[in-house]
């Protein structure tokens, strides 16, 4: 069982020392003030298919990950306790983040992998359940883990901790917390998009910058697995030769013991591709994951119009309803309204009903100021939170995608080292021809 | 080895030409001269100089010339691996470059600059320069063959371009086309028996050249061996002559194959490079929406267009330079195959009249007739021009092959290092970057 957080000092101050299983964790996830991940050691193991009922008593297949737990300190102290574990789906990490956006809308949330394999090049499989799919996605949500368990905000949540520690009845324990009265409705928010007056010049910048991030990855993934695929084609035809080789060194007397090495070489040629592709699915799925956080940061800045528009709104009414009472309390109409005109046409009301509305005015109005105030903090809050967050995303991705790109360039050059191994091998045998 | 054994030749003087040259071909009435007469195979020498005078020599003669070749065919066999031993003593130097393009009234054609270097005396002057164009290559080809029916004539690159799919002034036709007429006219340069034909000396020197020369010289011998009785079927060709039809015919399906593996290859590379120069630009714009992203972003771009120049290099010289040669051996081997045929017709002769006689010798007793013996040198002697081409065309092959693959590989090998590079100084330059920052960092 993970321990609390008075043992902060305990862990270590050298973040780079802390590793994934799979290396992943890096300098930029680890941050001053991420507590979770300083005091509990994260990862995502395993995967597994199981088989059960689902929701409409139908039977499934579904791959499950066995997400491990340690204590940091016993880790720095270098003892090495067995890890607390538990078994989650893919569904399970949807509804932790679901929450977390609800919760946290001013948080950029830490994106999970992808649900279903897209922008995929012919020869990868877009099954669901082939083992390198698989694979890549127990990466992907060991990376979710890591990044939230390491954010200064969300690392703090008790559900977060619930999800890592216990596998039984959490769900129920997240439906509890009733965040899914609190989302927003795609409708409000779409709305507010287009009927804000007044929103922060750089919440606005930074939503122009998340779609050209979100089209400029799509863009550059599509255009990848194009790539990938002639790649592919390439080397597999070279294939070709080794067989035709073979073939010719049959009828040749000096020349044929070359040849035939030769077309051995062009055979691993032709394979190489697999492993080289294989490979670069990685530099993809970096490129994914700031797809997702794209729309990510795009949904802090639409939360911010619809905060921003409900002030407005709420402002807009105060206005206007401390306007009807002034009209009502000195009979003279400022602006024109039909009321009013009525009014004149048909006269006005008895005093009696004056006084009934002007009192439920005076309500409306107190409740309306109380309104603005709440919506301005919320207001407020979110902007102040959500610069800070998104100021704290952008020096994250500068250096994780400056990170993914050095990589790419390092994979391209192994990629160029086996090809001159290849060929200078069979280069060799043609000079024993 | 065929028979311009490397010891043998002219410029040596140890042995007169006379002895090595082929009974059919050139000076064989000088043969009966002693051992110290060189003779001028040149042009001028028009009297009773036929190019393949029939073999009308006494039969003792060419027996003994015979006995002569086989001597050398024997002593040479130790520099049959070795074809390039003549190198040292080669004395015929030619070259095929700097085509130019004449526009006339009624034609518009390429022409070609012939440079000869050589100590040979057969030729007046040790330089020659001339110009020439495909259609004189075309008829010295043609001379060739038909007066060294015997030999095995290297193969020209095609003649004939579609005029709408090929542009036979571009400069990659006119590159490829003067390699491959480069390659024929050394080769036929490099052959100890070609290398001394009368047209090949004219084709080198005559500023002119006058082709209606080679109508007189049109030889008997080219019309007695062209002049095979239709009726002669070969009876059993030996199994050598088998066994070299058998390997052309499977080399030729190989080549083919090879070369449609190339071509392949050269559509799925154009194809890769049409992504990849899409994905290179994709880097580009994403550039212009990012601050501290944008140099890196911008240097993979540089790379990957890097990348693309290098390979579409690659490309290009495997279109240029390995495809024809591929071609060209697919014409040689036609050639070759050519020969084989005539040798069948030449042995069918033979073996026909033959017959006819040996009948005619049971009726009437007369004795064995001069054409026979005649056939018979004329068989014995083509199958050993034959077997010495063959030797000759094997080695030059392998290293004509071993110089295309070795070839291929260094393209490819060029390719990847010029990538690797690129990639590699966008390293550097990345981490760099990093260090500076982290240094700005915590100070």
């Amino acid at each position: 069982m993970a321990e609390d957080g008075k043992d902060d000092s305990v862990a270590t101050d050298d973040d780079s020392d802390q590793t994934a299983a799979d290396g992943s964790l890096n300098n930029t996830m680890v941050e001053e003030g991420s507590t979770l991940l300083r005091r509990m050691e994260i990862c995502v193991a395993e995967a597994e298919k199981r088989s059960g009922k689902n929701a409409v008593s139908m039977q499934e297949t579904f791959t499950v990950y066995l997400i491990e737990t340690r204590p940091m300190d016993a880790v720095a102290d270098g003892r090495n306790p067995a890890p607390d574990s538990l078994w989650r789906r893919y569904s399970e990490f949807e509804l932790l983040r679901n929450y977390l956006i609800v919760t946290y809308p001013y948080i950029v949330a830490p994106p999970l992998p992808e649900k279903r394999a897209e922008f995929v090049w012919h020869k990868l499989s877009a099954d669901n359940m082939d083992p390198d799919f698989v694979e890549r996605r127990r990466v992907g949500l060991e990376n979710f883990l890591l990044r939230v368990a390491s954010h200064p905000v969300l690392s703090n949540d008790k559900i977060l901790y619930h999800f890592l520690t216990e596998e039984n009845g959490w769900k129920e324990v997240v439906y509890e917390t009733g965040f899914q009265a609190k989302a927003d409705s795609r409708l409000r928010a779409l709305s507010a998009t287009f009927r804000v007056r007044n929103p922060d010049k750089r919440f606005m910048e930074m939503k122009h910058y998340s779609d050209e991030l979100q089209s400029h990855t799509s863009q550059l993934l599509r255009a990848r697995a194009r790539v990938a695929d002639r790649l592919y084609g390439v080397y597999k035809v070279h294939g070709n030769y080794g067989r035709v080789f073979s073939e010719w060194s049959a009828i040749e007397k000096e020349m044929g013991d070359g040849l035939q090495s030769a077309g051995h070489h062009m055979d691993a040629y032709a394979a190489s591709i697999d492993d080289i592709l294989e490979e670069e699915e990685h530099y993809a799925d970096q490129l994914k994951e700031y797809l997702s956080y794209a729309e990510a940061l795009r949904a802090v800045c639409r939360k911010h119009e619809l905060a921003q528009f409900e002030l407005e709104m709420a402002s807009q009414d105060l206005i206007s309803k401390k306007q009807q009472r002034e009209e009502l309390a000195t009979g003279i109409v400022r602006t024109f309204s039909f009321k009013g005109m009525t009014n004149k046409l048909f006269g006005q009301e008895a005093p009696e009903q004056r006084e009934a509305k002007l009192k439920l005015l005076e309500e409306l109005i107190t409740e309306g100021e109380e309104t603005v105030k709440e919506k301005t903090v919320e207001c407020e809050e979110h902007v102040e939170r959500a610069w800070v967050d998104m100021q704290r995303f952008k020096e994250q991705k500068d250096k994780d995608l400056r990170e993914a790109l050095i990589n790419y360039a390092v994979m391209q050059i192994s990629m160029c080292k086996k090809g001159i191994q290849v060929w200078s091998n069979a280069k060799e045998c043609f000079l024993k021809m | 080895m065929s028979v311009g054994a490397p010891r043998g030749l002219a410029s040596s003087g140890q042995k007169p030409i006379t002895e090595i040259l082929h009974p059919l071909s050139a000076a064989e009435e000088t043969l009966s001269s002693g051992p110290d007469v060189t003779v001028n195979v040149g042009g001028d020498q028009e009297s009773g100089l036929t190019n393949g005078t029939p073999v009308e020599t006494s039969s003792p003669a060419s027996a003994s010339l015979l006995f002569n070749r086989l001597q050398l065919d024997d002593d040479s066999e130790a520099d049959a691996r070795d074809p390039y031993a003549s190198t040292e003593t080669r004395d015929l130097f030619v070259t095929v470059d700097d085509p130019k393009k004449h526009v006339s009234t009624m034609e518009t054609y390429i022409t070609y600059r012939v440079s000869t270097k050589t100590t040979r005396i057969e030729f007046d002057l040790p330089e020659y320069c001339v110009r020439r164009r495909y259609q004189d290559f075309d008829w010295l080809r043609i001379k060739l063959e038909d007066s060294q029916p015997t030999h095995l004539i290297p193969p020209l690159p095609e003649k004939f371009v579609m005029k709408g799919v090929v542009d036979r002034f571009s400069e990659e036709f006119v590159e490829t086309r003067m390699k491959a007429l480069d390659k024929f006219l050394k080769r036929v340069a490099d052959h100890p028996v070609l290398s001394f034909n009368p047209h090949l000396n004219a084709f080198l020197s005559a500023k002119d050249l006058n082709k209606r020369q080679g109508l007189a010289l049109l030889t008997k011998v080219g019309e007695s061996v062209k002049h095979v009785a239709g009726g002669y079927k070969l009876r059993a060709r030996p199994p050598e002559f088998c066994a070299m039809g058998e390997y052309l015919d499977t080399f030729t399906q190989k080549l083919g194959t090879i070369d449609r593996i190339a071509q392949r290859i050269l559509k799925e590379q154009s194809e890769y490079l049409t992504e990849l120069r899409e994905y290179g630009t994709v880097y580009s714009s994403w550039a212009g929406s990012e601050e501290e992203l944008r140099r890196p972003l911008e240097g993979v771009a540089g790379c990957v267009t890097t990348c693309c120049g290098a390979l579409e290099d690659m490309s290009e010289n495997m279109s240029q330079d390995f495809l024809p040669v591929l071609r060209e051996y697919v014409l040689y081997i036609e050639s070759m195959k050519n020969v084989l045929r005539k040798r069948d017709q030449s042995q069918a002769e033979y073996e026909g009249r033959l017959e006819a006689a040996i009948l005619r010798k049971q009726e009437d007793r007369t004795p064995m007739p001069v054409e026979v013996e005649k056939c018979q040198d004329k068989v014995e002697c083509f199958n050993a021009d034959l077997k010495a081409d063959w030797e000759r065309w094997q080695s030059n092959k392998r290293q004509d092959f071993k110089q295309l693959l070795t070839g291929m590989a260094d393209k490819n090998i060029n390719h990847y290092e010029k990538c690797q590079a690129a990639w590699e100084s966008l390293i550097t330059l990345l981490q760099e970057k990093q260090t500076e920052d982290k240094t700005s960092e915590t100070n």
